[in-house]
């Protein structure tokens, strides 16, 4: 099974504000979007992140084939525990993440 | 029509002298950088510094002043000295008396001052004035009280009472990273919505263009929308890059919330106009009942040392964590004991650089590295007893073995002294927002000449 990361042209997150994590899947195409759409469910993303689904805001949007996910920081940024300032690293987590 | 010339997405990342004086010759109406932003951490607020060098911004800033004076515009920062406190706004105004003694220029200056005082945001608070985001930290007065910086974010209004002085150089603490750009468009009458909506599009300079390292851009805004046009060679806007702009450091791209209402870009309508330039309508400004400014505050959170060890035996490798763990454990019974310390008031975490050192327990893979880094993080409530600590960490990352019947280890330190004091490390405090009667009432506004 592909990663998502294979699938789609770039993944990228970043911080947005202090407090929130937001995540974007450029899929390139109309054929990786819907791919990518239909095969990562928000649950998934969600686990993965160790967020609680319902604070998790997604957005499929296909005039960029690009899916978002923002979700509240897995540490909020700064704290002595947050071990990505600039919150870019996260995206690798999710480009791992093989679907059908 | 109002010209906006942005020469870089901030103040300190370089812009392109060439794509530059393109926008010049374009006659902008003003001159427009951002100079700061949350996104490296609280430590830039909570000490009230810029995380940009002072030399470099000097050059930059006194190249802006000269392109200033010779198109005869305003020329405005917004988030001096990264984090928009007094303090950096006091450096950036140094660095402009020192630029214009360079240049030999007379210039007015106004200077718009965004940090807030600590009681008065206490009481804010206790009167329910202040209110939280989504995802905000809990507060209480002493949240307030105890914060070394607290700042409220300047919108359109303030920045173009700014304008109204009369003023060359506007340094502007704390502001949105769109009111610097949308303040004068707004001023003279151009539609809200593309005011706003070409300001955010804007203020990273050419990130929403192809060649996005080029930094220089024109916005033009006018009465239904607004038009980006990239400077440097290469750089080419699209519908896509400026549409997927929206998209960068923002929880909603379709929803922008600013002092006074919000942006709604849900129906923008993105066009090319040709190979470089693209124009935007259709883009929405809804004004708020209440007029609210968001609130930034940073405080202590402790103080640090840390210790690096290199772990380059496979076994080792291969049993890090568990090795880091037993290491915590023991470290933190004989700090308990010998310190007298209470468990909760001091931590210790091992980050292990090569293997879960990005996303700890979250971390999905396992694959074996050659070797491992193990970074010893120690915050305690003085700098004193963050150092004992490390001190009492050091031992074990030099020695501590897997198993209590092997022969002792020693693994690599690359430092002498090992422990490292950090120093002061501070937290964001606030994602809350501030009601006004008056736009200004939370900032003071003041005109000064240097010759």
């Amino acid at each position: 099974m592909p990663e998502v990361g294979a699938i789609a042209t770039k993944v990228r997150s970043k911080n947005a504000g202090p407090f929130w994590l937001t995540i974007d899947i450029f899929c390139g195409g109309a054929d990786a979007f819907a791919q990518i759409r239909d095969g990562l469910s928000t649950e998934r993303v969600a686990s993965l992140f160790g967020a609680d689904a319902r604070t998790l805001r997604r957005f499929d949007i296909p005039a960029l084939n690009v899916i978002k996910f923002s979700l509240p920081r897995p540490r909020v940024q700064g704290s002595i525990d947050d071990p990505d300032m600039h919150g870019a690293s996260w995206a690798a987590l999710l480009a791992e993440v093989e679907i059908n | 029509m109002t010209r906006v010339l942005i020469p870089s997405g901030a103040l300190g990342l370089n812009y392109d002298p060439v794509a530059l004086e393109r926008g010049l010759e374009m006659q902008p109406d003003i001159i427009a950088i951002d100079g700061g932003s949350t996104d490296s951490g609280p430590a830039y607020l909570g000490q009230g510094v810029s995380k940009y060098s002072r030399a470099s911004t000097l050059v930059e800033w006194q190249g802006l002043m000269e392109a200033r004076a010779r198109a005869g515009v305003p020329l405005v920062i917004g988030t001096a000295g990264t984090c928009g406190a007094d303090s950096a706004v006091d450096w950036m105004l140094d660095i402009t008396r020192e630029a214009a003694a360079n240049l030999g220029q007379k210039v007015k200056i106004a200077v718009l001052r965004c940090s807030q005082i600590q009681a008065d945001m206490a009481d804010a608070y206790a009167d329910g004035r202040i209110t939280p985001l989504g995802n905000a930290p809990d507060v209480n007065a002493e949240s307030f009280l105890s914060a070394t910086n607290i700042v409220a974010l300047a919108g359109a209004e303030q920045v173009a009472a700014a304008i109204e002085t009369g003023a060359d150089v506007i340094i502007a603490g704390r502001t949105t990273d769109t009111a610097i750009i949308a303040a004068l468009p707004l001023m003279r009458g151009c539609h809200a919505g593309a005011a706003w909506h070409g300001a955010k599009i804007g203020e990273c300079g050419a990130l929403c263009a192809t060649n996005p390292q080029s930094g220089v851009i024109v916005v033009d805004f006018d009465d239904d929308g607004f038009t980006v046009t990239p400077l440097a060679d290469g750089a080419h806007a699209k519908p896509e890059t400026v549409f997927a702009h929206m998209l960068y450091e923002n929880s909603d791209p379709f929803i922008l919330y600013e002092p006074g209402g919000h942006l709604d870009v849900t129906e923008a309508d993105y066009t090319a106009l040709d190979e470089r330039r693209v124009r935007v309508t259709g883009s929405r400004w809804v004004p708020s009942d209440l007029y609210t400014v968001k609130l930034e505050g940073a405080g202590v959170a402790g103080y640090q040392s840390v210790i690096l060890a290199v772990l380059r035996d496979s076994r080792y490798v291969a049993g890090a964590q568990e090795w880091a763990a037993d290491i915590v454990t023991r470290c933190r019974a004989k700090v308990e004991s010998r310190l007298g310390l209470s468990p909760e008031s001091f931590h210790i975490e091992i980050r292990l650089i090569g293997q879960t050192a990005s996303f700890g327990a979250l971390e999905t893979r396992h694959d074996m590295p050659l070797e491992t880094g193990a970074m010893g993080i120690v915050t305690a409530e003085t700098p004193e007893l963050a150092q004992e600590i490390a001190k009492m960490l050091n031992p074990y990352l030099l020695h501590h073995p897997l198993t209590q019947e092997e022969e002792q280890p020693t693994f690599a330190f690359p430092f002498s002294p090992a422990e490292m004091q950090r120093g002061a490390v501070y937290e964001f405090r606030l994602n809350h927002v501030l009601q006004l009667r008056d736009p200004m009432d939370a900032f003071r506004l003041e005109v000064l000449e240097v010759a």
